[in-house]
């Protein structure tokens, strides 16, 4: 016998349900007066430093149609490339720009649409530099647990090329799934949940 | 976070989710999940800075009934229908530690099992003072409760007579995005959570056990509420006994 390492175990994830709205987007689904507005449906404000950016995109299940009870949360550096996290060691984030965003895809057309600013670029654990991305995180209804994705730039090639993380993906057709569509200032991440175009989806 | 301005913000890399223990992506039992599964391998890498960071949200956002389910939609005066209930518990991580500052935000449906949305068709009433959301943030020890009325169990079109056991959604921010999570809370007792597919997605027994609140009598309220409570677990970090250090260890 030796001693018990004394960990708990994570609470096992379930899925958010297609009502995810109620809870996290409660205006979003017409109850109104609970909450002013709805949490992360703003990023910015006119303050914020940086290039504005339109990021819309959809997440297409494995028949081809678009989900339209998903819910897209985002996480990303500023422009200057610092988290707005109390975790962040390097410097001070922008005030002006909370780094997170929420936002349901629509009810009629499985559209979801940021406005942000085009991320700073941040070091890999060994000091590298990553190529600009934002963070993405999905769930709903069929999904069991939250899937982790990542969007990178189309007009970022050189840094791109460079990028350990697309680096990592052995096949690597399917790191352009990662790379989102358009030109700045508005950009287009279809998420693909299964089949021949699957995003890669990360376990981080 | 404030009042916990003397601890050294954490930045260690989160443990290994253990993906055996949560349900995996592709469970035909409950049916949507069949297309919208991977079917490809995830990609896996040790947390960088854009996984292990994470928002915060301040007391300030909260609004004085953002945590009274029974009165944040009700009209003045009046009070929604159902048992009244309080639901308290902690946020650790896997370390036992607490998480202080961790946003909890929560959905249900009422007393009859029918949510307020506009996708519900549900033939059971909507009960007008009862709007089903709700959130809060753990203080200094983790600790975090709100008050509701518990929720009916409802039908939903999977197998013929598919039956949801009465349950409370949970969104839950720890300190760095990788711990996202969310989850659902059942009730001490009930026979439909072992008949559900959505709980059985989850592989293994113990961690179905660990989303089943005890009734708590100890905090119940007499004349008043009952008491359920739910703790809930997310990743631990590791310590940062070694810093990677930019040229390599």
């Amino acid at each position: 016998m030796v001693q018990e390492l004394g960990y708990l175990k994570e609470t096992a994830s379930q899925t958010a349900g297609p009502y995810v709205h109620i809870g996290l987007t409660p205006n979003f689904c017409g109850i109104a007066g609970v909450y002013e507005a709805d949490l992360g449906a703003s990023m910015i404000n006119e303050k914020t430093l940086g290039q504005r950016i339109t990021v819309k995109g959809r997440v297409i299940d494995g028949a081809g149609m678009p989900l339209r009870d998903a819910l897209i949360e985002i996480w990303q550096a500023d422009a200057g490339g610092l988290y707005n996290s109390p975790s962040e060691m390097r410097g001070a984030a922008d005030p002006n720009f909370t780094g997170w965003g929420r936002c349901p895809t629509g009810a009629e057309d499985g559209v979801f649409t940021f406005e942000t600013v085009k991320p700073g670029r941040v070091p890999f654990k060994d000091g590298r530099l990553m190529a600009p991305h934002i963070t993405f995180w999905i769930v709903a209804r069929g999904i069991n647990i939250g899937l982790h994705t990542r969007m990178y730039f189309p007009d970022e090639a050189a840094a791109n090329a460079e990028d350990p993380l697309l680096a990592r993906i052995e096949h690597r057709h399917r790191a352009e799934t990662l790379v989102a569509a358009g030109a700045a200032p508005s950009y287009t991440f279809d998420i693909h949940l299964q089949g021949e175009k699957e995003t890669v989806f990360l376990d981080i | 976070m404030s009042d916990r301005q003397n601890r050294k913000p954490e930045t260690g890399a989160f443990f290994q989710r253990d993906r055996d223990w949560h349900a995996p992506a592709f469970t035909p039992g409950y049916k949507t999940s069949v297309l919208r599964s991977p079917q490809k391998a995830l990609l896996s890498l040790d947390g960088t800075i854009s996984e292990i960071t994470g928002p915060v949200f301040g007391h300030s956002m909260l609004g004085e009934l953002d945590n009274d389910l029974i009165h944040n939609f009700a009209k003045p005066g009046e009070s929604a229908i159902g048992e009244r209930i309080i639901v308290h518990g902690r946020v650790l991580d896997e370390r036992g530690r607490p998480v202080p500052g961790a946003l909890l935000e929560f959905w249900q449906a009422n007393a009859g099992g029918r949510y307020r949305h506009k996708k519900e068709s549900y033939l059971a009433a909507l009960d007008p003072n009862f709007g089903g959301c709700g959130r809060t943030i753990t203080d200094d020890e983790g600790c975090y409760f709100f008050r509701t009325i518990r929720p009916g169990a409802y039908p939903w079109p999977n197998g013929v007579n598919d039956w949801r056991p009465a349950h409370i959604h949970f969104s839950i921010f720890g300190h760095g995005f990788a711990q996202r999570l969310i989850t659902q809370m059942y009730f001490e007792g009930d026979p439909m959570i072992w008949k559900c597919p959505i709980v059985n997605t989850i592989p293994d027994r113990r961690a179905i056990e660990q989303l089943i609140a005890p009734i708590d009598w100890a905090n119940t309220i007499p004349m008043d509420a009952r008491a359920y409570k739910f703790d809930i677990v997310l990743r631990g970090r590791r310590s940062t006994f070694f810093e990677n250090r930019p040229e390599g260890n």
